[in-house]
């Protein structure tokens, strides 16, 4: 600026620069940023020197509004949270609801349970590898994750009427049960994916250029892992075999046999690693889903917590009083709390739960995954690149739907 | 099962000796923990250092009010052990104005948790350097999650045109805010008045 003020004969023979830290406004509208991450960047020249991660764009009070509502009716916000992987994020609600009810599910509704929570296992990590490949530079699997994801939703759509807020997993077991031809249509699904796993594990594991961006980059040793409050698949990339399904099992998981990728160098490419092996582990369980499954009720035959099915409601009083007592007033959940969790594609995923004995929670906390992860982005991005920074956000898998809440 | 529950009594048994512990409780299998409020740090160093407890994992921090007790915040710690696979849950108890001491040298995560008490109920953490807001708006008055506050908050936002600026006005509701008492007299009524002769009759019968 002060230059042009200057004439020819006053400037100096040497100029002096000086470079000293600047802060970069990384988001809230970077598509790197995977949602509405505002991140405080300060820079040494291109190093990370602070990163302060600001969140809760997305707010939008879902706890306060569930207190709100009757358990029924907090279901679909959990949609709303990891719109990225919905099934499971009610499926943390409906085993805390369940648990404080004392009710246990039929067998079916926990075979499809099972199955949907790891076809939305697959939709998540699809969403996520791809992405994460598209941050660093590879535009390929994005199209062909996509095209995959596609199929996936699909099978959402035909099991609970919507793509991607599904509604489905409700207390008492699920909404309806499966279209007649969709087991076959996942089956059929399910041979042809390991394939599809192939074919993206050779456009990115030996790719020179993804290794570059992503090996030793954002490394995270397991105790700091721990520390930090890391789980599912940044945590095992870190090299601790901690998995919810295997060791504290809900639903069906204890009956199945599956293996946990777990990790050796805490860094990006390992974070990748982990949701590549989990994909192919994903396809095993639903397939034995598939083989185990039998004919049955797919919700609890106690018309005090489900719906009856509507030829009962035209021909029964009390089938008449039952649903509508349900849909107006919902069930009363005796007083109590608890802490239930499942390990959703993200890593832990809990519901803190307190119940008062009326229809409505009295406080319902969601303990989300990726919030744990982004607090600790200064941790693992500093003295790291500005490029690599938006690697190690790819890596952490963070949806903001969950994180703000 | 019976295994698993020998675990549980003998973490129920180690934790009962720790500091600051009032009382340890189980509920639906979950062991719960109510401590005294100034012990809260060395009771977490504890319960993580103990090679009985070794709870190398703060998973969750949060607020739950409750305006007709006194003190009226509950702070909920969920704690898990990766090594040995256990759960606690630790519950102190605070008010409005007496800060809890801060776990964040503990766990480091605890950092962000507290804020979120802090912005969500207004409780306040001592020794924690970092306490601004987080989920909340810019410049929010107000504790959200407190049961007095209302659901549909004071100021609601939009861009004026005019302006060319965005703008906080009170909240302006169309319809009057619907909260249903559900809380029928019918649920809970086992005997109807006048009909109290029914009852008189079964006891009978019972024994």
């Amino acid at each position: 600026m002060s230059a042009t003020v200057l004439d020819k004969n006053s400037l100096p023979a040497t100029k002096i620069v000086e470079i000293d830290s600047h802060s970069i406004n990384f988001g809230p509208q970077h598509p790197a940023a995977h949602g509405v991450l505002r991140l405080i960047l300060e820079m040494d020249g291109e190093v990370v020197e602070r990163a302060d991660p600001h969140i809760g764009l997305l707010h939008r009070g879902t706890e306060k509004l569930i207190e709100y509502k009757t358990y029924m009716q907090a279901v679909p916000y959990f949609d709303r949270l990891d719109y990225v992987s919905p099934m499971c994020m009610e499926h943390a609600f409906a085993l805390a609801t369940e648990k404080l009810l004392g009710i246990d599910v039929p067998e079916r509704a926990k075979w499809i349970r099972t199955m949907f929570s790891e076809i939305t296992r697959i939709l998540n990590h699809l969403l996520n590898i791809t992405t994460y490949a598209l941050d660093v530079g590879a535009i390929t699997p994005s199209l062909w994750g996509f095209e995959e994801r596609e199929k996936l939703m699909e099978f959402h759509e035909a099991a609970s009427g919507a793509r991607i807020h599904a509604n489905y997993f409700r207390p008492g077991g699920v909404a309806k049960d499966l279209p007649s031809g969709l087991e076959e249509r996942i089956a059929e699904w399910a041979e042809t994916f390991p394939k599809f796993i192939d074919d993206l594990e050779g456009l990115l594991t030996g790719n020179r250029i993804w290794k570059q961006r992503t090996v030793d980059i954002g490394i995270i040793s397991s105790e700091d892992a721990l520390a930090w409050g890391f789980s599912g698949p940044p945590l095992r990339a870190s090299g601790v075999p901690w998995d919810l399904r295997r060791s504290q099992p809900y639903e069906m998981y204890e009956l199945l046999d599956f293996d946990i990728p777990v990790g050796r160098n805490g860094d990006c490419y390992d974070r990748y690693l982990m949701r590549m092996g989990e994909m192919r582990e994903s396809v095993k369980i639903i397939k034995q889903c598939l083989a185990r499954m039998k004919p049955g009720p797919v919700k609890i035959q106690d018309r005090k917590f489900t719906p009856p099915t509507r030829s009962e409601m035209k021909t029964s009083m009390e089938a008449l009083i039952h649903h509508f007592k349900l849909f107006t007033e919902g069930y009363h959940v005796p007083a109590g709390a608890t802490y239930t969790t499942v390990e959703s594609p993200k890593g832990e995923f809990g519901v803190y739960l307190v119940a008062d004995g009326t229809n409505r929670p009295y406080r319902c906390k969601i303990r989300p995954t990726g919030f744990a992860f982004l607090q600790a982005i200064e941790k693992l991005s500093k003295r790291h690149m500005l490029a690599d920074a938006v690697a190690i956000i790819g890596s952490l898998d963070v949806v903001f739907g969950e994180i703000d809440r | 099962m019976g295994e698993t529950l020998t675990a549980v009594d003998e973490l129920q048994v180690a934790v009962a000796e720790l500091p600051g512990v009032l009382s340890v409780t189980r509920e639906k299998g979950e062991l719960i923990i109510h401590a005294a409020c100034q012990d809260v740090v060395g009771l977490m160093v504890a319960l993580r250092d103990d090679p009985r407890c070794r709870f190398e994992q703060m998973m969750d921090l949060c607020g739950v009010d409750w305006p007709a007790r006194s003190p009226r915040f509950e702070v909920v710690y969920n704690l898990l052990s990766v090594a040995l696979n256990h759960r606690v849950r630790v519950i102190v108890t605070t008010d409005a104005v007496a800060p809890v001491p801060s776990v964040h040298r503990v766990w480091p995560a605890a950092t962000w948790w507290e804020r979120e008490a802090w912005d969500l109920f207004g409780i306040v953490f001592s020794d924690q350097p970092d306490l601004r807001r987080i989920l909340t708006d810019y410049g929010f008055e107000g504790h959200p999650l407190r049961k007095d506050f209302p659901l549909t908050g004071y100021v609601e936002v939009r861009y004026d045109e005019e302006r060319k600026q965005v703008v906080y006005e009170p909240v302006k509701l169309t319809q009057d805010f619907r909260n249903f008492d559900f809380l029928s007299p019918w649920e809970a009524m086992t005997s109807l008045p006048g009909d109290e002769k029914a009852h008189e009759g079964r006891k009978v019968i019972t024994p």
